[in-house]
Parts: C-alpha cells; structure tokens; sequence
C-alpha cells in the first residue's frame, strides 16, 4: 500500500516536474498518469505494486470532487450577471457532446452491424 | 474557540467526510440519480457553510486536504487503462474520433449557444472549454481571454451534470456499449464523469479515464484553430 502511494506521488511529481520545465499545456497529474502507463507498459513497474492503492483511491474519487464543487460558491456572481446564456450553454452542450461522442463511437466500434442489416 | 476550530483543517474534512457519507446513505436508500452524493454534497455544505456564516477559505484548508488526492488519482487512472489496454487498443479508432468529434462538438455548441442568447465575449470564451478538466480548462481560457474563476465553475457544473443523468441519458438513447458510455460521459464531463463511471463499470470507467486527458489535449489545439477560422 505504501509502495503503491510513493509511486503514485512519484509519477505525479516527475509529471508536474516536465509539465512546467518544459511549459506543457497538459497538467502534470495527466503527464504522470501517461508517464505511469508507459511504465507499466515497458514492465518497470509492476501491476501488483500499484493495485491497491489505485483501487482505493479510484472507488472514492467521487468524494475527492465535492471541495471543487463548493469552491463554485465563490464565483456565484460571475455566474448570476448571465445566467441565462451560462445555464442553457452549459446544459444543452454538456448533452450535445454525449449523443455525439456515444453515437459516433458506437457506431464505428461495431461496424459490422450495417452489413448484417 | 468556536472560530479558531473552524479555521483547522479538521473543520473542513469532517465536514465534507460527514456530509458526503450522509449522502451516500440518501443515495442508497432512495435509489434515484437525482440524490447523486456529489451533487448533494456540495449543495448540502454550501447551505451549511452560508448559514453557520462560515467563510470559504476558513472551509477549504480542510477541503484543499481532500481535493490534493485527485493528483494522485488521476495518476492511478493509468492502473485500469493498463489492466484493459487490449480492449482499448481494439477500439483506437472510435476512442479517437469519438472525443475529436466530442471536443468539437462541445466547443461549437456550448459557444454558439452562448452567442446565440446574448452571452458578451468573455462569457463565450470562458464556456468554450467547459468539457476539460481543470487544469487544462484553466490554461486554455488563460490563453484565450475568457474568465478563469467562471471557467473553473463551469467545468464543475458540467462534470456534476454528466456525473448525475449521463449514464440514464446514453442509454435513453441507445447508446449501449460500455465502450462508447464512458467515452461519452468521459469527454463531456471529465473526471467527475469518470467518478461515476467508475460505479458502473470498470472498463467504461477507464475509457472515461483515457477522455480526460485526450479531451484535454484535443481541445488545446481545435481551440485556436476555430477561433481563427471563425474571425474571433
């Protein structure tokens, strides 16, 4: 479990560490999540080492969401002066990108299908 | 005394810890998307917190404690990306083209709704990346000109949106595969998406995963590129 936390913070850090020596676009926490991929990949780590502290932190990741939420409170204003075009954008979209992104993969992962039919 | 507590970091994480396992019991016994814990927690301790007359940075010294282990979070995302690479590997080419069309979508829906309703400039560009995570949400719009604290909230609101019907509305409708469900709920509604595609399903929950970060880095570069082509 120890081992498998150190790890986690190891990759976050050399992450963060390429992320702002480099200037990055991409997070380091992302960076790490890649650089942590390739390591398994390439078998320098192995997946028993990590397991436990993955699964632990994995089945509770909800929870880590809900102080960002609240922080939302503070911006209350910049949200209220327009509400009307933030909400419905906001909303509408959040459903547009998912019958998109869904439909278009569904579709194209099972190509097969529109020969049968 | 009372103020000095509530300046401790115990203030803020019993708080959240106590309120959000509260909320899972209501979400257990109740049995409806609507009672997501998430939601329901962070409406449930702003409430708490503008009654108590609590101020949020007296909150968040406990909070930041919590909200720290997404770092490693997202790292560990890595670990059921490896378990199921062979799975992901098959579907590269919907995964792909699934968040470029997402990305795309979002940026034009979410701008063109906003534009369309009379939305000024920075409110534009500040929905723009809505459907990123955080961090990268962040420096794009720092990029672009739109408000970073607005943006910020937004992609919150969008993740709890996502996080809360995204699954029930993929499969209102028709959408099936678990591949495609948590590509979906992933690209829209980044890593709170993911948190809940994580309840549903493993391998949905890794592709979710995978959404974040390709969202992110599709995004980045479609961005500029349509703001240029659309005279912005």
């Amino acid at each position: 479990m120890v081992r498998g936390f150190a790890l986690l913070l190891l990759f976050q850090l050399c992450g963060e560490a390429t992320s702002r020596l480099l200037d990055l676009p991409i997070p380091g926490n992302v960076m790490g999540m890649g650089f942590l991929l390739l390591a398994l990949l390439l078998k320098i780590v192995k997946l028993q080492w990590l397991e436990e502290a993955a699964e632990l932190l994995l089945s509770r990741l909800a929870l880590f969401f809900v102080p960002a939420g609240v922080g939302v409170m503070v911006y209350g204003d910049l949200i209220a002066a327009e509400w009307l075009p933030i909400s419905v954008a906001t909303i509408l979209s959040t459903f547009v990108v998912m019958a998109v992104t869904g439909k278009l993969a569904q579709r194209l992962e099972v190509p097969e299908t529109d020969d049968v039919a | 005394m009372w103020r000095d507590l509530v300046a401790t970091p115990l203030f803020g994480i019993t708080l959240t810890l106590v309120v959000y396992m509260l909320a899972q019991q209501a979400y257990r016994r109740l049995n409806s998307v609507l009672v997501n814990p998430v939601l329901v927690s962070i409406v449930s301790i702003v409430i708490l917190l503008l009654a108590g007359g609590i101020d949020y940075r007296d909150y968040a010294r406990g909070g930041d404690l919590i909200l720290f282990l997404l770092g490693p979070s997202v790292v560990a995302l890595a670990v059921p990306l490896y378990q199921r690479r062979q799975q992901i590997w098959q579907r590269k080419a919907p995964i792909l083209l699934g968040v470029l069309a997402g990305s795309l979508a979002s940026i034009i829906s979410a701008c063109g709704l906003a534009w369309l309703l009379g939305g000024s400039r920075e409110v534009i560009l500040s929905l723009a990346p809505k459907s990123v995570t955080t961090p990268i949400a962040i420096s794009i719009v720092e990029k672009i000109g739109g408000i970073a604290p607005l943006t910020a909230a937004l992609v919150v609101l969008t993740g709890c949106l996502g996080a809360v019907c995204g699954p029930e509305f993929c499969r209102l409708i028709g959408i099936t595969s678990p591949v495609a469900t948590g590509l979906a709920v992933g690209t829209a509604s980044h890593g709170i998406g993911t948190a809940r595609m994580f309840e549903v399903d493993r391998l949905a929950g890794a592709v979710a995963g995978l959404a974040i970060g390709l969202t992110g880095l599709a995004t980045t570069f479609l961005l500029p590129l349509l703001m240029a082509l659309g005279g912005f």
